[in-house]
């Protein structure tokens, strides 16, 4: 275990695991973080992600008759966050709305949507899961040296948060809708007087964050099994980066989820898979004890 | 922004009707594939008092094992309907009773006490997860009912109540690991879930490998539901096997062979051997993921019998032709068979006549004939070791030529002393 490409790799699988947590966690941070929605329907919206990008690779292969290109999967990415938004949005303006001001409800109500929606899609799919064919320009490893192999999924994964996360700077910082968004999430009533429609704000900021989850699952299609459940293996990470990162602090969620990623990764190697997440779990505790309102926290006055 | 407002103006009511009418068109859409659920609707007589049987079918229909038990329920379902064609049972038609166990442990003894006290089933077939039946066996025992388990388990177990028609360790896991054996493999690692199936399992591969003068070079467990394998992956190139021992079970599976591939690593560097992957398990972790590895079950759907090929076809019409067998699924729908010759045999179909007639019985099953051993009521059966094909079936290499006896506490192996009775 002291061969140092295999701790050289196992940085590499720490700063995936971080990518992925942040890719999972991002969508988390609006609903939960900027809305303090306590959204347990998150890990469904992956679901739906991840569906949507099998549909279409499915509707390729009966259109064209042949193998999916390497280009349908590019094209289910923004489909993806546009069918999760679009669920999203209709479930923010049916349930969610009526909730605000009432975290524990909202708890309840995401995870009957939750519930509901795991149900759906075995009824739409079938309980067994499906299977998405990764594209060729996907399939390679990256060799830096003879041992140590990197696989170009993750790479991959890694470069889509960084544009995920660069796109919702871009959304938060200098969109209309962003500096409207970040009004409403600091001082509702002000924002409301102000003349913002908080409602719409509300409805396009849950949106979003279920966009994400589309994104994460379109990129979770390529590692893991796609099937109705599959959102209950990513949501308990999501939360927790969430709120270690501290609420409403996107730069804070960047920062949980590599700092979560990387320890997971170390501990895992050092010990075991059960033992490496106790201790991460245990950390994060105690680092809360300490610290509770996480490792960036919204200066109130 | 117009577009946002003019959403904004729909009323909710409105978008919830529209809804809730999504939710059902797309139900009924899917029901075409369940309409065995509905076979639940049963008359009222009582369990054998009129001219029909009234029998139990116990798995998970939702949540997340609903994966692989959905396919045993419809293999069930399928041989209570060919036993029902045929005449039935003692002249009388057998009635499904369905219900879901939900994944939940507890839901299945609670069904199963529903089962055998409201509906007074003459019999129940279900269960996957070694955890399900174990909380379904002291209802079994307690109300003197009668189960038919039919998945391949950690074994170490009997019970008087229970019929185990899915393989015990020494009918897959032991014979598995003496075939890699001859094969000359020497370097082992041991990889499962955390749970009583896989940590059961490597302590007999453990006892087993020291009696062979080996030594596993790694054991790793990872929890139910783990789908992040690239630390396991580069624990394991660096103990540098020649085999791994999988006993991980349901969607880690998937995650594993898509992990391994993407770092570059197929079955020719070392091949994986799966437990509790079968037909069904490989289309969800696409065959091109997994191609060349190896599995240990008891039947293949390339199983090569007459008594196969008509179950396969019958699946096949009754379900869908994109739909395929395993080892389960025949294990579901043999051990119906098996009751019914019991039940036949007995001229009855209550539990204690049932049970004095099963030593013996017999059945050509799709993957051989299988044959109920009264001493443990488990089924001796064939033992394949296989090799997954690019188009997702398995290609048999290797076979027991003919079935194993079942010994659950391994009592005809020396080295396997600390498990006997």
């Amino acid at each position: 275990m002291t061969d140092p490409a295999a701790w050289g790799l196992q940085v590499f699988n720490g700063l995936s695991m971080g990518s992925i947590f942040l890719l999972v966690a991002l969508g988390l941070a609006l609903s939960f973080g900027l809305m303090n929605i306590i959204n347990l329907a998150h890990g469904e919206f992956i679901m739906i992600g991840a569906y949507t990008t099998y549909s279409i690779q499915q509707a390729a292969i009966s259109f064209t008759g042949g193998p999916a290109s390497g280009v349908t999967f590019l094209i289910a990415i923004p489909v993806a966050f546009l069918v999760a938004a679009t669920v999203g949005f209709l479930i923010e303006r049916i349930i969610i709305r009526h909730l605000y001001g009432r975290s524990l409800d909202t708890l309840l109500a995401t995870w009957g949507v939750g519930l509901g929606l795991q149900q759906l899609a075995r009824s739409i799919f079938g309980a067994p899961n499906v299977q998405v064919v990764s594209p060729g320009w996907l399939s390679g490893t990256i060799k830096i040296t003879s041992t140590l192999v990197l696989p170009m999924k993750r790479i991959f994964i890694i470069l889509l948060v960084v544009v995920c996360v660069g796109g919702l700077f871009w959304y938060l910082y200098r969109s209309a809708w962003g500096r409207r968004t970040r009004a409403v999430m600091q001082n509702r009533q002000m924002a409301s007087s102000l003349g913002v429609a908080t409602n719409q704000v509300d409805s396009l900021t849950f949106a979003m964050g279920s966009g994400l989850a589309g994104v994460a699952g379109c990129a979770l299609a390529l590692l893991g099994p796609i099937g109705p459940s599959m959102g209950t293996f990513y949501i308990v990470d999501a939360f927790i980066v969430v709120i270690l990162g501290g609420l409403g602090q996107i730069p804070g969620t960047i920062l949980a989820a590599l700092l979560i990623g990387m320890l997971n990764s170390l501990f895992e190697f050092s010990t075991t898979a059960v033992i490496g997440k106790v201790l991460v779990f245990a950390l994060v505790i105690l680092f809360l004890q300490w610290k509770p309102k996480g490792l960036m926290q919204m200066r109130g006055r | 922004m117009a577009f946002f407002k003019k959403i904004f103006k729909i009323p909710g009511v409105a978008l919830a009707t529209l809804a809730m009418a999504l939710l059902f068109a797309a139900a009924a859409c899917g029901g075409s594939d369940s309409d065995a659920a509905s076979a639940t609707a049963v008359p009222s007589s009582g369990s054998s008092a009129g001219d029909t049987i009234k029998v139990g079918v116990l798995h998970s229909l939702s949540g997340t094992m609903a994966i692989s038990e959905t396919a045993v329920r419809d293999a069930t379902l399928l041989a209570i309907e060919e036993i029902n064609a045929a005449g039935g049972v003692l002249g009388k038609q057998l009635v499904p009773v369905v219900e879901d166990g939900a994944s939940d442990w507890p839901t299945f003894a609670e069904k199963a006490q529903k089962l055998i006290q409201s509906d007074k089933v003459s019999v129940v077939f279900g269960g996957w997860t070694s955890a399900s039946r174990k909380a379904m066996l002291p209802v079994f025992e307690g109300l003197n009912g009668l189960l038919f388990y039919p998945v391949q388990y950690e074994g170490l177990e009997t019970s008087p109540n229970i019929f185990y028609t899915g393989a015990t360790t020494n009918q897959q896991i032991v014979p598995a690991v003496e075939y890699l054996l001859e094969q000359g493999k020497t370097r082992f690692f041991l990889l499962g879930s955390d749970y009583v199936f896989p940590r059961t399992s490597n302590l007999i591969i453990n006892a087993q490998l020291k009696a062979a003068g080996l030594e596993a070079v790694g054991e790793e467990y990872t929890p139910l539901g783990h789908v992040e394998y690239s630390t396991v992956i580069n624990k394991i190139t660096a103990a540098n096997p020649d085999v791994v021992f999988s006993t991980l079970n349901g969607d880690s599976n998937v995650a594993l062979f898509k992990q391994l591939k993407d770092a570059g690593i197929s079955a020719s560097d070392f091949p994986v051997i799966s437990v509790s992957v079968a037909e069904e398990e490989i289309r969800g972790i696409g065959a091109e993921n997994i191609v060349d590895h190896l599995v240990a079950w008891n039947y293949y759907q390339t199983t090569d019998t007459p008594q196969n090929e008509a179950f396969v076809a019958a699946y096949k019409a009754k379900y869908g032709n994109d739909r395929v067998t395993d080892d389960p699924i025949e294990a579901g729908y043999f051990g119906v068979y098996l009751w019914a010759a019991a039940a036949e045999k007995a001229k009855s179909t209550s539990v204690a006549d049932v049970k004095a007639a099963a030593p013996g019985i017999q059945f050509n099953a799709p993957g051989g004939v299988v044959t109920i051993n009264g001493a443990n009521q488990h089924v001796s059966k064939t033992v394949r070791v296989g090799k997954v094909r690019s188009d997702g079936q398995i290609d048999e290499i290797w076979s027991s030529n003919g079935p194993v006896e079942p010994d659950p506490y391994l009592e005809t192996y020396e080295w396997a002393s600390q498990f006997h009775r």
